[in-house]
């Protein structure tokens, strides 16, 4: 089993991280970061060709799914990347959230991507913040740590009731398409673009760093701690640059799902997201960047189609109301026994199963 | 003065709760170096199993014993069925397959009882400062703490447990079934769960009524230190404690926020918990 | 290494330029600018054929807000479905879709989109809470879906300069809480009074309601949150600063917890509580398991709810003498998903009916803007016992509560008649030529 470094690019020489060029081969092939950036051009395009055959309520699940699959990113590149299983999750998405909406609120006349920047700002601070403190942990108790933080951060929101508006949290209008494009495209699908370019454009960050310096001592230092602080890499500052590549991604995942929905709540960014995401990335598959996209699928669609799953089998209420629960759990006990690395891997599987064939 | 008396007394019961969940939490990662999600969903059930009993047969001991009973059963066939094939490949994914577990039997209680409010009374009078099923719920969770040390320090089954625990290649050598010992672990460590949720689950049950007190559980398991059960009951009453405090003198909205403000102090000055003991490592 | 850096240049100047691109598109205003929005379209009749009507809901069916509130939509369906029996309304039946919502506002957005796009349905009826509302009001509105009888007593519901399209029902949390306040006023007055309330805008309405009346009588304020199931500190507190009466603004869960705290500790202040919390069958079913160690002991939850004073503005199915209670009774024996009644399914019941009245009074030819019409012209007499508005820019519902106290074994007694007023510092008056029509009378069913 590789370690896939999230290469978005289909290219015939497999999904393994090619090594750095020799300098006299310029001109062979392009740069990791220039091919990445290709690559999540052509997503966008595949994307945006999408948006445009199907309505709004797809254009707001495909935001979703944008969204959540650059959160999924950036924990796939801590927990997988550098060995530190976090539960906190949906803190930093909730940080993104509030700062967004606070932004839009006090200071509408800023644009959309000065707000965005300033919350990446803002998701970074809190990364160092949570990386700094949790350091020193290791295993569960950075576990336990990371899960105390999903738990207790809404309580700030409450605290601070006047600022953050409370249990009823905050209700933005957020400017829809530019007037140029006002009737080509709707408001839902251009929420949609902005979302998918801007989780793209992280995503090619995401794996460049991956694939890079930085990505392969995270990968020392969750194989052997020990072994790479001999090795004379400086664990405890690239554990926190982990945490704050994670936090930065969801951050501006959260900040992003504000600019769709208009609403944030501290009911929105409970325990069940922080659990449902790590739950959602083990299931797509935990070793690269790939997994994070099955994954996000999964958390935007598991729950809806068995919803209508329910709705079709007719059930006694009670059973039709909790039945998207139990499957999404059946799901992944499933998936867990049966293909361990997750979807992505039993996809790898089957691709070396039909190219050796 | 009253008023802080009454803080911690208060604090002193629900600790009691977060230190029953936190020593079954324990057990479990001793016994398989596990966090198991899935505890809360196993409390949950043997109280509501409780609760039809009791229901039934009018006793609220009887529906005791049954809360235990499905706590020793769920435990066991969780280990044996669910998580040791899955944990054999890969220990995220065995905490993971116990978050699976967490939904299903949430959502399960949720299709047969109802996501509706049932009453649920406690084992004796909640009537008074510090009643008598507060001073249960401490006694309890005490004397489970004094049995626990007993059977692992004194007993041959103990011996065994910890062997198949710590060293598992040597006990297997030795002739302890280890897989035995394992669900054993978990068997018992469910059925402490059961009692955590007896205590926890009064007033009202709810499928989630356990979602908080199991994060506080954690929580103090944790800075217990997670190889220590003494250390459980320390974290436990820190946390119960800590929120009762906060919650009279400052704000029932702080809770919260104070049990990670104590996680992140006391993890920043020992990383392993409080009482746990500092191991070497190997290089 | 000169391959890196040469990534690093590729990389910082391709980011650079799509950073310059995406700024160039949307510079060019504000991300809180919002436009100005074209009218809507109301002749319109999506999900209305010749022989149904599709109306959609979202309520928390699952997760931790749904104990309480299950039962609206359970309510309601039991009406919907005997007005189907009798053969509709206007020859249609009402298809009534309840999405789950969980309580949280960003699923309230997917169903509720859902529900428009996919279900298409004609009009939303009783979208329940107010965080989880407040987060489609605006779409509902853009999208010219009738938005009718909104389940919270949000003040949001009644403003209609920017939600033309949104009829509030309940009574607002202020109005209720000056006709409480003025009670307690005259009926207790000298004696101390500390409020429990809920941390969001429950809370805060209702002070502003109370303290018109009660302010120099206050002598706690206690807050809880809704995720933390304890109210040890807040009743001490309440108990401390000698409290002889306490107004509960609280769902009925939180009253049930106030009640039993109350009664752990030795205190005993006279209870006035909420319409919201007020429901004593469901507080019975809380607290009867609780009696053991009371001078009740072994009978019913009386010992904790006797006394209790409780605004209300619907029928109570504690009230035997009423027509409607035992017309919702019958219908909900025959219709609906078996225990007992309770006043939580009155709210969605009485809910049905006025909107199953409304779709009469739109006529055969049914569309958005009849539907609109029908509820700016209806003259609303019942089933609730105040007066009711929806018409002349005023949204916002039943417009005022009755008193009534809980005299143990199922009995309430209205201690004091229907009251309306308004939200700010207006007066206090019962309700000039209002009469309540009777199940056989009102017309919501052919």
């Amino acid at each position: 089993m590789s370690t896939t470094t999230g290469q978005r690019a289909d290219r015939p020489t497999g999904a393994v991280s090619t090594p750095p060029q020799p300098p006299g081969r310029r001109g062979r092939a392009l740069p990791l970061p220039a091919r990445n950036l290709l690559a999540a051009a052509a997503a966008l395009a595949l994307v945006t060709a999408l948006l445009m055959v199907t309505g709004d309520l797809t254009a707001l699940r495909l935001a979703a799914v944008g969204y959540t699959f650059l959160a999924l990113a950036g924990l796939q590149l801590l927990v997988g990347g550098s060995g530190q299983v976090s539960l906190g999750h949906g803190a930093f998405m909730m940080i993104g959230a509030y700062s967004m909406a606070l932004l839009v609120l006090h200071l509408p006349m800023l644009p959309l991507a000065t707000n965005l920047l300033i919350v990446i700002a803002v998701s970074v601070i809190a990364g160092i913040a949570v990386g700094a403190a949790t350091a020193r942990l290791h295993g569960p108790y950075l576990a336990g740590a990371t899960l105390i933080l999903a738990v207790g951060l809404p309580g700030i929101a409450h605290r601070y009731h006047d600022l953050f508006g409370g249990s009823n949290g905050l209700n933005v209008r957020m400017a829809g398409a530019p007037p140029f494009l006002d009737g080509i495209v709707s408001t839902s699908q251009w929420q949609a673009l902005v979302v998918w370019f801007t989780a793209l454009l992280g995503l090619a960050l995401l794996a460049t760093v991956s694939a890079g310096r930085l990505g392969r001592r995270m990968r020392a230092i969750r194989d052997d701690e020990t072994a790479a602080a001999m090795a004379g890499i400086p664990v405890g500052r690239t554990k926190v640059v982990a945490f704050v590549i994670a936090s930065a991604a969801g951050g501006l995942a959260g900040g992003l799902q504000a600019y769709v929905l208009g609403t944030v709540t501290p009911s929105s960014f409970s325990l069940v997201l922080s659990l449902t995401l790590i739950a959602a990335l083990v299931l797509g598959g935990i070793a690269g960047l790939w997994g994070a996209l099955w994954a996000a699928f999964a958390v935007v669609y598991l729950e809806i189609w068995a919803s209508e799953l329910a709705e079709t089998l007719n059930l006694g209420s009670d059973v039709q109301n909790n039945l998207p629960l139990v499957l999404f759990g059946v799901v992944l006990i499933l998936v867990l026994r049966f293909w361990p690395l997750g979807v992505q891997g039993a996809l790898q599987t089957l691709r070396a199963r039909v190219r050796r064939s | 003065m009253t008023h802080f008396i009454n803080l911690t007394l208060n604090g002193l019961a629900t600790g009691a709760a977060y230190a029953a969940l936190a020593l079954s939490l324990v057990i479990i990662y001793q016994a398989t170096r596990l966090v198991n999600f899935a505890q809360p969903a196993f409390a949950l059930l043997s109280v509501y199993a409780a609760l039809a009993v009791t229901q039934l047969t009018g006793s609220y001991w009887i529906g005791f014993a049954a809360a235990l009973a499905t706590g020793l059963t769920v435990g066991a066939a969780a280990e044996r069925l669910v998580v040791r094939p899955i944990a054999r490949v890969s220990p995220l994914n065995g905490i993971i397959v116990t978050l699976g577990m967490l939904l299903v039997v949430q959502g399960v209680v949720g299709m047969v009882w109802g996501n509706e409010q049932h009453g649920f009374g406690y084992a004796f009078s909640y009537v008074g400062r510090f009643s008598p099923a507060d001073a249960f719920a401490v006694g309890a969770v005490a004397a489970v703490a004094v049995l626990l040390f007993l059977l692992y320090r004194f007993t041959p089954f103990g011996l065994r447990m910890r062997a198949a625990a710590h060293h598992p290649e040597a006990a297997r050598l030795s002739g302890v079934r280890v897989g035995l010992m394992l669900t054993a672990g978990w068997a018992i460590a469910s059925a402490i769960g059961a009692l955590a949720g007896m205590l926890a689950g009064p007033p009202f049950l709810s499928p989630n009524v356990f979602d908080t007190v199991f994060v506080f559980g954690i929580t103090a398991a944790v800075i217990g230190g997670l190889d220590n059960p003494f250390g459980s009951i320390l974290g436990g009453m820190l946390i119960g404690l800590g929120g009762s405090y906060v919650s009279g003198y400052l704000g029932s909205e702080l809770a919260t926020l104070s049990a990670l403000v104590i996680v992140v102090v006391v993890l920043s000055v020992r990383p392993d918990g409080i009482l746990a003991r500092p191991t070497a490592r190997k290089v | 290494m000169p391959q890196k850096r040469r990534d690093r240049q590729g990389i910082r100047g391709i980011t650079a330029a799509a950073l310059a691109l995406a700024l160039a598109a949307t510079a060019c205003t504000g991300a809180g600018e919002v436009g100005e929005n074209g009218g809507v379209d109301l002749d319109v009749a999506p999900g209305v054929t010749d022989d149904s009507v599709v109306i959609g809901a979202h309520h928390p069916l699952t997760g931790p807000a749904a104990p309480g509130y299950l039962a609206v939509s359970q309510g309601a369906a039991a009406v919907f479905e005997y007005v189907n029996a009798q053969g509709g309304v206007n020859g249609r039946e009402i298809d009534y879709r309840a999405e789950d919502d969980a309580y949280d506002p960003s699923t309230t957005i997917d169903v509720t989109r859902e529900l428009v796009i996919e279900d298409e349905i004609f009009a939303m009826m009783g979208g329940l809470g107010t965080p989880t509302h407040s987060g489609v009001i605006d779409y509902l509105n853009d999208e010219g879906v009738p938005d009718v009888f909104p389940a919270s007593g949000a003040l949001a519901w009644n403003n209609t300069e920017e939600h033309p399209l949104t009829y509030g029902w309940q009574t607002d949390y202020t109005k209720e809480a000056k006709v409480q306040g003025e009670y307690i006023a005259e009926n207790f007055s000298g004696e101390s009074v500390g409020y429990l309330y809920q941390n969001d805008d429950v809370g805060e309405d209702s002070q502003a309601g109370l303290d018109q009346y009660l302010e120099e009588e206050v002598v706690a304020r206690e807050h809880y949150e809704s995720e933390v199931s304890d109210l040890s500190s807040q009743m001490a507190e309440l108990d401390r600063a000698g409290a002889d009466v306490v107004v509960c603004s609280c769902i009925p869960a939180f009253t049930a917890l106030g009640m039993l705290e109350a009664a752990r500790i030795g205190y005993d202040p006279q209870w006035v509580v909420s319409s919201i919390g007020g429901d004593t069958v469901t507080l019975q079913g809380l607290l009867e398991e609780f009696t053991q160690d009371t001078d009740a002991e072994g009978t019913s939850a009386d010992a904790f709810l006797e006394d209790t004073l409780i605004t209300s503005y619907m029928p109570r199915v504690e009230d035997e003498d009423d027509e409607w209670a035992q017309f919702f009774t019958a219908v909900y024996d025959e219709y609906g998903e078996g225990d007992r009644i309770t006043n939580t399914h009155a709210f969605g019941m009485t809910q049905a009916v006025m909107f199953s009245q409304v779709l009469m009074s739109a006529g055969e030819d049914l569309t958005r803007q009849a539907l609109v019409d029908a509820l700016e012209n209806q003259e609303w007499q019942g089933p609730g016992h105040v007066p009711f508005s929806s018409s002349d820019g005023d949204h916002g519902g039943h417009e005022g509560v009755y008193v009534v106290q809980y005299q143990g074994d199922d009995r309430i007694e209205m201690v004091q008649g229907p009251r309306v007023t308004d939200r700010e510092g207006g007066a206090i008056e019962e309700p000039e030529g209002f009469e309540r029509l009777l199940p056989e009378e009102m017309e919501f069913h052919d």
